[in-house]
């Protein structure tokens, strides 16, 4: 098969080739220390405060779009094919400032400064994704940017304030989307790309099946997607990944569809990908999906790579298992259907073989009867990993639970069903007392641990309350406010 | 002639930040984004990895033989003291050479090609030691008989042990508030590049640039003229970066002169976190008397202060918290201890506030044990005993409160905020929604001004008027995105009657101005802009004197009016005016400077006059709390806060509300979290919760007191911004605290402990669920 050995896209407008790219190599090193553009930031390293927040522009099936991304948990081999753009490439000829940068300046959006070009990133993907946004959506387009000295106030106003200094059909980006489509368009060969050491290999398979062969040949090699997490494990931990192979750029991994009863989301498809889908078909997710990491981490996390780590604080197992999901391991040409709670064996432990990889995912959609509610408490609302979250599909015919799946994460070392909770409620009539019994079965289930986020007590109770949230929320008698606004 | 234009950037107009264009555009350079010499090493530190232990050695051959190390650093490579301490107590060592004392503790550095080689090859230490017990909090410390790591102070006014006893009613109850991390978005980082003989230059981010030079060079051995300390800028500081940066400083100095080339030290977000001082935890005890109207009759008070294993700042830290423990309220019998406690943590340090935050919601605890022993609002309480007229005016260290406006503020802000109509309807909502509850709470804050080590309180700034009319500015405070420089260049420009453009402001360094204090307690303006006034005025008096030779006129005919200068009946541009100026052979350079007046402080009596003067503020804060899970959500802020006369309305306001919402995640997501080891398990943003955009309160209304003026002479009559309202934050615990009381019909006070995570909210309402 066709190879090639170095790593190609486009940097703010100009062509890049790069060669002996290592597999930890991230992007934002390359960023500021190889092509000293300083103006991005490193805050945490970790993905979490924005500070790094870079656009790349990838094409997808339908088009090119620009999203705001982590550079500092990037790697550099996952742009192939892509156009990063940064802050420096933000003004105009003689230094014009750009509409995002007006906005912030005029509204005292500053102070520090530190913070600020991954702020003036985010809002604008956001402008022009959605030229004028209400603050709501300001907020969720930032819940991946910490800001430490403004309390964020003026930066609110200017992003909802941006069109007032110019509008996106102008902007570069929009204006250059033929010839930059045409260009990126060039750089796709369908070849397989190897590069970097050989302690530090780094492999981009040319398509799906070639994924999977690369992997045969390389059953231990770390699987890439979107890096939200793997790339911790380089920053944070140091480890040598490699040999890696990269499969965020596979059109293939990112289909979703609704196929008959289910949803079928391939395993590269991010959270921001499958969000729309999910939404439509599963409005309980809705709210929950705001609720996954910030923005940037949302468009660069897979589902398939939330699932294959096997967490037991990953924000969607639960979900996913309370709805009865199955996914598709593939290794090599064969292909076998798993149910998702049986995926994960103990804690660090999946049913996972060396060379197989998660493909895709299949969710049941509701049938009637079901009432479905996903919850997730952390301490911080937005961007925080969950201290308890549970996803819960209940059945009601006639007044009678017939069938319920229960899932928390957060409760034991993997995503789990809480079977005697279940129980206690299969084959009850709906009512207060059933719950109740089901809240007081919860502790037969789990006995969480205590650590920072929250002690065994609070995620006891807690877990039990929500239980009855859930029979608060669906009973018709019902009449006071439940739940805080979402927003 | 009349005046018919104004300059730009006049002082008490809203004038954006002098870096905001720089910040939007990335342009704005900070310590990571200077260029490096060629040749420049990276430095990283290795730590410990136990909470206290005997050191017997420590084994660095495998770090030495690690790709593209050069060397190694250790307590034998300290050319001068090994001691960083900034107050002098030679308890800090940069690294220690018997005795490891907190879980992460600095013990060495490497030294090598690239940061990231340096930062492996720090794993690869073998560190012998013999592991000792150890205590993490203040009440463990104190049980194992742990000592103070400073001298403690006793506040005392008034016959404490006898209005007690005679107390109609009486309270003693005990509080835990957790610390904070600082979080600031640019982490520590110096960068030092060597110079012939023993000098030496440290780019790096620190609030206290005077403190690294001293710092530096008495680790160093050399004399503090050797050592350049420079600053343009931090990505923010918040008082993490008053005395912690000295470490960093010292070790990429030692490093630049031992192999002679550039040395930058950056730790990673988890070690700026876990080796570097956060603001102090306390665990308060109290005991108050008061009358049946809620009136206090005494208050018995004990701060013991999670201070980590060295002094540090701790000593003026918790002195603070005991200046503070009165908030707004006079406590007619008064005793205020302080413990400040060592602990086998890492050493606790300045926090925006200093302790003050700590002591004031002591008071406001004793507030809400009093309103609800009493069954009154808790507004009514803190009313009746905001500091009065003579009789009612003097505070635990006999200082004399004599620019009280709380009165004015609070019934300003009790009728824009609507708050007795609210809390009506809060408890009206309460009784009817079974899972959500409400609450609301109106605070107040008074907040002392100066350093309480009164030699602090002086400043310097250097002025120049270059020949062609362009103004350079440099002073000795340093800039972390408050807006400083744009406020002193303010007071320039006005001074000189010169638009804000003209005037440049240049970087922090010790070569311009020496020995000044640190930009800490809230002070920068307060002092800078006077010492920059001051600089500004000497040239101008050389200029009125020279105007007034030259034209032959009175000096009061000479008159600096808008980018020109009237000299008798000719006006001529400021331009012109300064090159006839240079020609006639006026310096037109002034160094100036300035001390607070009026202060004095003796500590040992516990007495004297340690404030200059007071700034005032009052917020209120609605919060609705879910009872299933204790998650809440700020509904509505009003702020009301006293800035004197405000230099840039603008800038103030902007540092009201950063402060706000910066105190209100100290008391609710922000939780600091060790392990029984004493390793700090919340150490970066992904495990240590700061606010974000969507915590912020649902409507958020804030205003500046545009009445008030500083009664004192203090630069144009404003007042101290930074810290004051941080404390504005404890309205929203307080609001939290109304709603979890509001499960028992607020018959009992909920005892709260900060922070108030979501987990707190619920266990405090299962208590209270239990208690009653």
């Amino acid at each position: 098969m066709a190879q090639r050995s170095d790593i190609r896209f486009v940097l703010n407008g100009k062509d890049v080739s790069v060669g002996n790219v290592r597999a930890d190599q991230t992007l934002l090193d390359y960023i500021r220390l190889d092509r000293r553009l300083t103006g991005t930031k490193e805050g945490c390293a970790e993905g979490d405060c924005g500070a790094c927040t870079v656009l790349v522009g990838r094409l997808a099936e339908d088009g090119l779009s620009y999203i705001p991304v982590n550079a500092c948990i990037r790697f550099l081999a996952s742009v192939d094919g892509c156009h990063v753009v940064t802050v420096e490439h933000l003004s105009g000829p003689g230094g014009r400032l750009h509409p995002v940068q007006q906005a912030m300046v005029e509204h005292h959006g500053t102070q520090c400064g530190f913070c600020t070009p991954g702020f003036v990133m985010s809002l604008y993907a956001l402008w022009m994704a959605v030229p004028e946004p209400t603050e709501t959506q300001v907020e969720t387009a930032l819940q991946g940017n910490l800001c430490r000295c403004t309390g964020y106030e003026p930066i609110i106003k200017a992003a909802v304030a941006v069109s007032q200094y110019g509008s996106p059909t102008a902007d570069y980006l929009n204006t250059e989307r033929d010839a930059i489509t045409a260009r990126l368009k060039a750089l796709q060969g369908g070849v397989r790309v190897v590069t970097g050491p050989a302690d530090n290999l780094c492999i981009l398979p040319s398509d799906v099946d070639d994924f999977a062969e690369c992997l045969l040949e390389y059953p231990e090699a770390t699987i890439v997607a979107g890096a939200t997490d793997v790339g911790l494990w380089v920053t944070k931990f140091l480890r040598n990944i490699g040999p890696a192979i990269f499969i965020g750029h596979l059109n293939g991994l990112k289909s979703v569809s609704k196929q008959g009863d289910s949803l079928v989301i391939g395993a590269g498809a991010s959270y921001t990908e499958c969000q729309d889908l999910m939404a439509e078909h599963l409005p309980h997710l809705g709210p929950y999906w705001d609720r996954i990491a910030g923005w940037q981490v949302r468009n660069m996390g897979t589902i398939g790579g939330n699932i294959a780590n096997g967490s037991p604080i990953g924000d969607t197992p639960p979900v996913l298992i309370a709805l009865g999901a199955e996914i598709t391991l593939r290794r090599g040409a064969t292909r076998r259907n798993l149910l998702l709670q049986d995926y994960f064996i103990d804690y660090g432990k999946q049913d996972r073989q060396p060379g197989e990889f998660v493909e895709s995912i299949h969710v049941p959609l509701p049938q009637a009867g079901d009432l479905n509610a996903a919850y997730k408490i952390s301490k911080r609302r937005d961007e925080d990993i969950s201290s308890v979250a549970v996803g819960i599909n209940v059945t009601v015919i006639d007044g009678v639970i017939t069938g319920c799946r229960i899932a928390f994460g957060g409760m034991a070392a993997t995503p789990k069903r809480a079977i005697q909770a279940e129980q206690a409620l299969i084959g009850r009539v709906w009512s207060q007392q059933v719950f109740e019994a089901a809240a007081a079965a919860l502790s037969g289930d789990f006995a969480p641990l205590t650590d920072w986020r929250a002690s065994s007590d609070y995620r006891m109770l807690s877990a039990q309350n929500l239980l009855r949230r859930f029979y608060l929320e669906h009973d018709a008698a019902t009449t006071a406010p439940i739940q805080l606004a979402s927003a | 002639m009349k005046q018919t234009v104004s300059i730009s950037g006049a002082a008490h107009t809203d004038r954006i930040h002098d870096s905001a264009i720089k910040h939007v555009t990335g342009e704005a350079d900070y310590t990571d984004d200077i260029p490096l010499p060629a040749g420049a090493l990276h430095a990283y530190l290795g730590v410990s990895d136990v909470a206290h232990a005997t050191l017997k050695g420590i084994d660095l051959s495998e770090v030495l033989k690690a790709p593209g190390v050069v060397g190694v650093l250790t307590a034998d490579d300290v050319p001068g003291i090994n001691d960083i301490s900034p107050t002098g107590l030679h308890d800090e060592p940069v690294f220690p050479t018997d005795a490891i004392q907190f879980h992460g503790q600095p013990l060495f550095a490497v030294v090598a090609e690239t940061r990231e080689a340096a930062r492996r090859a720090a794993e690869l230490a073998k560190v012998n030691y013999e592991v000792l017990p150890h205590a993490l909090d203040p009440v463990s410390a104190q049980n194992a008989g742990y000592p103070h790591v400073t001298a403690p102070l006793k506040l005392e006014r008034g016959d404490v042990e006898p209005a007690l006893d005679a107390a109609t009613n009486r309270i003693k109850g005990r509080m835990e508030v957790g610390g904070q991390d600082h979080m600031y978005l640019e982490g520590h980082i110096a960068a030092a590049i060597p110079g012939e003989d023993d000098d030496i230059v440290v780019h790096c981010s620190t609030q206290h640039p005077s403190e690294a030079q001293h710092m530096v060079a008495h680790v160093m051995g050399v004399p503090s003229n050797a050592v350049v300390v420079n600053v343009r800028r931090m990505g923010g500081g918040f008082g993490g970066k008053e005395s912690q940066m000295n470490l960093f400083c010292a070790v990429a100095a030692m490093a630049a002169k031992k192999w002679n080339r550039a040395v930058k030290i950056r730790p990673d977000r988890d070690q700026d976190m876990t080796a570097t001082g956060k603001r102090h935890d306390f665990v308060i005890d109290y005991d108050v008397a008061f009358d049946d109207a809620g009136r206090i009759q005494a208050v018995d008070g004990i701060f013991a202060a999670r201070c980590g294993f060295s002094a540090d700042l701790s000593g003026p830290v918790t002195d603070r918290a005991l200046f503070h423990a009165d908030n707004a309220y006079f406590y007619p019998n008064v005793r205020l201890n302080s413990r400040p406690m060592k602990t086998n943590t890492v050493s606790n340090t300045a926090f925006r506030g200093f302790g003050g935050p700590q002591g004031v919601i002591a008071a406001e605890r004793i507030i809400e044990e009093i309103a609800y022993a009493t069954g009154q609002d808790p507004l009514d309480v803190r009313k009746a005993n905001f500091y009065g007229g003579k009789g009612r005016d003097v505070t635990p260290y006999h200082q004399e409160v004599e620019d009280n406006i709380l009165d004015r503020l609070v019934e300003e802000l009790e009728e824009t905020s609507a708050y007795r109509k609210r809390r009506e309807e809060i408890i009206a909502y309460n009784k009817t929604s079974p899972v959500l509850k409400k609450g609301i709470a109106l605070t107040p804050v008074k907040f002392g001004i100066s350093f309480t080590a009164t030699w602090y309180n002086q400043a310097g700034a250097l002025v120049h008027v270059y020949n062609d009319g362009s103004i350079h500015l440099n002073h000795g405070g340093t800039e972390m995105g408050q807006g400083l420089n744009t406020k002193v260049a303010q007071v320039v420009a006005e001074a000189f009657q010169v638009d804000f453009e003209r005037i440049k402001i240049t970087k922090t360094t010790t070569e311009k101005v020496p020995n000044t204090s640190a930009t800490a307690a809230s002070s920068g303006t307060d002092l800078n802009g006077m010492a920059a006034l001051n600089a500004v005025e000497q040239i101008k008096e050389r200029l009125v004197a020279f105007a007034a030779e030259k034209w032959d006129i009175d000096a009061n005919d000479v008159e600096f009016l808008p980018n020109q200068v009237r000299v008798g009946n000719e006006v001529l541009p400021f331009d012109t005016f300064i090159k006839e100026a240079y020609m006639a052979r006026v310096q037109l350079s002034a160094a100036g400077f300035y001390k607070t007046p009026k202060i004095h402080w003796d500590r040992t009596k516990g007495q004297g006059r340690p404030f200059y003067y007071f700034a005032y503020g009052a917020a209120c804060s609605e919060v609705t709390i879910d009872t299933l899970t204790g998650e809440y959500r700020i509904e509505r802020t009003d702020i009301l806060h006293d800035v004197g006369h405000s230099l840039n309305p603008v800038l103030d306001k902007g540092q009201v509300e950063g402060a706000f919402i910066q105190g209100m995640g100290w008391l609710t997501t922000e939780e600091l979290w060790w392990d029984d080891a004493g390793r700090l398990r919340t150490h970066a943003p992904s495990t240590y919760k700061i606010p974000l955009a969507s915590d912020r309160p649902r409507e958020f209304n804030v205003k500046l007191a545009d009445w008030s003026e500083n009664r004192e002479l203090t630069i144009k009559r404003s007042k101290a911004v930074g810290e004051p309202p941080f404390m504005l934050g404890i309205s929203v615990f307080e609001a939290l605290s109304m709603a979890v009381a509001s499960v028992a019909d607020y018959q009992t006070c909920p005892r709260l402990e900060a922070p108030a995570t979501p987990e707190r909210v619920l266990m405090a309402v299962s208590r209270l669920k239990v208690e009653g």
